[in-house]
């Protein structure tokens, strides 16, 4: 079999970095060993710890090649921005380029348009409205670690997920330029990473036309004000906000209108879920459809407070953590300290917009000596609520029931 | 160009065209040149079709992906080494294919 040699070539050196280590001081401390362990049964349950990917702080290795590096769950009580450096990566093939000529790349649009475009970084930067938005990217399998039983595939933890404010152009902009020809349905995207083998397929999504012309959808140039990491998709990343990160296409140099649905195994055999409610079925059961993974789902954590921990009994406890709504906007964060039998309204903080993290806090009291647990549920702007009953499919995907938090009060 | 023309270019590029941008302007710096790991450090546990096992499933993803997946069926092992042929086309042959699942069967454990 061809053994690729790509990643250790010369050409693959070099490195542009807008990496500011900014928010690493707060984590150096606590995770200073070199595994990480999820203390989860069923497999290996811990993962090497890594500071060396370009422009990445620390990060849990969840694989090598191509590189899935998972974001330490800490991160998230410092903001509901992630740092770019601690941004969540991966990749489906190995071949993406580490340089990127910023001069001669070039973004096509082609298929049914009246002009095919090849578009500089320039003309992208210079020629069209600039646009904005917050958006958390969540790969379709975040949490399929937690999944009884378990499945195959990526072996997240909760840290498959990073919300980021992008600023690029509106798909909707570069689609307008290019003039989409009448009997258009789908547009395809495809980045610069290609297949392994020959024969193996490409990794392309694909969203209908009236999505892709939402004027939210959008290919960003810079997230958080910096340049976008080389590992999360420089120079250009397609946004899907409030969509599953799989449609994240990054280095995107490939637009695609067509008359039909994305053809491609990464739609039409993997990334699919049961079309049950929630997603859910159960181990064995068959004789249920299957669709693509799309939107994501509402989801809220704790972020201050890890299982296990101790807290004073009867003391006034301050429990924060972050939420986000999907593909709608964080309507309410409440928590049940039994069971789910009752619920208490949270404090929401700062509203970043619809596809952001948004922070959440309250205070609680834990009234009894010892064992206790602490749910959160998000209720986003369409009355979605997090199921309290576990989700689980085969593929390990969607995970969003409401988490639940054990904690001792001595 | 070199690259650190190159760099300085985008970063100007960026900078001088981003008013809109909430965030401090773009300074970009140069890292130090870094490859990428490509995980030939990390083995399949030695036995009987683990050189199968090497030379069939690392030529797409490094050894841990592999190692990482929790213990699983025969059956889900099975499932495992078809979608890579059939979705994936990965060249496998049946006889391959069969000593991977049992490598895989007894090395990661039935659950
Ligand atoms: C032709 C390239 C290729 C080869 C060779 C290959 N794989 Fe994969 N494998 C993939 C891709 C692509 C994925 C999907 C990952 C993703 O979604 O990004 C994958 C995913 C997986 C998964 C996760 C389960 C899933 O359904 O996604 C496992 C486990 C796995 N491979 C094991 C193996 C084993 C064992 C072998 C050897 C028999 C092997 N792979 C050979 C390309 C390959």
């Amino acid at each position: 079999m061809p053994q690729h040699t790509t990643l250790s070539s010369p050409s693959r050196r070099g490195l542009l970095s807008a990496a500011a280590l900014g928010g690493m001081g707060l984590l150096a401390g606590r995770a200073r060993a070199d595994t990480f362990d999820f203390h989860v049964p069923g497999g290996p349950s811990t993962r090497p710890m890594t500071t060396t990917y370009p422009e990445k702080g620390r990060m849990i290795v969840q694989r090598t090649r191509p590189p899935w590096l998972e974001t330490p769950f800490d991160v998230f009580d410092t903001g509901v921005f992630t740092p770019n450096d601690q941004h969540f990566v991966s990749w489906h093939w190995a071949t993406f380029p580490t340089h990127v000529d910023t001069g001669s790349f070039a973004l096509k649009v082609h298929g049914l348009v009246e002009r095919p475009q090849a578009l500089s970084l320039r003309e992208l930067i210079y020629d069209l409205p600039r646009f904005e938005i917050a958006a958390v990217s969540q790969c379709a399998g975040n949490s399929r670690l937690y999944a009884q039983p378990r499945v195959a595939g990526a072996q997240w933890a909760n840290g498959s997920m990073s919300n980021a404010l992008y600023a690029g152009v509106r798909l909707k902009d570069v689609l307008d330029r290019a003039g989409v020809k009448g009997g258009a349905t789908h547009v395809q995207f495809g980045g610069l990473d290609e297949p392994m083998l020959p024969d193996a397929p490409k990794f392309v999504k694909a969203l209908d036309i009236d999505h892709a012309r939402d004027g939210e959808v959008m290919l960003a140039f810079a997230m958080n004000g910096q340049q976008l990491p080389m590992l999360n998709g420089f120079p250009l990343k397609l946004i899907v906000p409030g969509w599953s990160a799989v449609y994240w296409i990054k280095m995107l140099d490939d637009i695609e209108v067509t008359d039909h649905p994305d053809p491609s195994v990464w739609t039409t055999r993997s990334y699919r879920v049961p079309d049950t409610p929630n997603h859910t079925v159960e181990p064995g059961q068959k004789g249920f459809g299957m669709v693509p993974i799309t939107r994501n789902l509402p989801r809220s954590f704790v972020t201050n407070l890890k299982p296990g921990d101790s807290v004073p009994v009867g003391a006034p406890q301050p429990v924060r953590g972050i939420a986000f709504g999907g593909d709608r906007g964080v309507a309410a964060v409440d928590l049940s300290l039994d069971g789910g039998r009752t619920w208490q309204p949270t404090t929401l903080g700062r509203d970043e917009g619809t596809y952001s993290f948004r922070q959440w806090q309250a205070t609680i009291s834990l009234p009894a000596r010892g064992a206790h647990t602490v749910m959160a549920r998000c209720t986003n702007a369409d009355r979605v609520v997090q199921p309290m009953r576990r989700v689980w499919n085969p593929g390990g995907y969607m995970s969003n029931q409401v988490e639940t938090l054990d904690l001792v009060a001595a | 160009m070199s690259r650190s023309l190159r760099t300085a270019l985008l970063a100007g590029l960026l900078a001088g065209s981003a008013p809109a941008l909430a965030a401090a302007p773009l300074e970009l710096r140069p890292t130090p040149e870094v490859d990428l790991p490509f995980g030939d450090d990390i083995g399949f546990p030695a036995g009987p079709g683990s050189d199968v096992i090497a030379s069939n499933c690392t030529a797409c993803h490094s050894a841990d992906h592999t190692l990482n997946q929790p213990a699983l069926s025969r059956e889900e092992w099975h499932a495992v080494v078809d979608k890579m042929i059939t979705a994936y086309k990965a060249p496998i042959t049946p006889e391959d294919a069969r000593v991977i699942v049992d490598y895989l069967a007894r090395v990661k454990g039935e659950p």
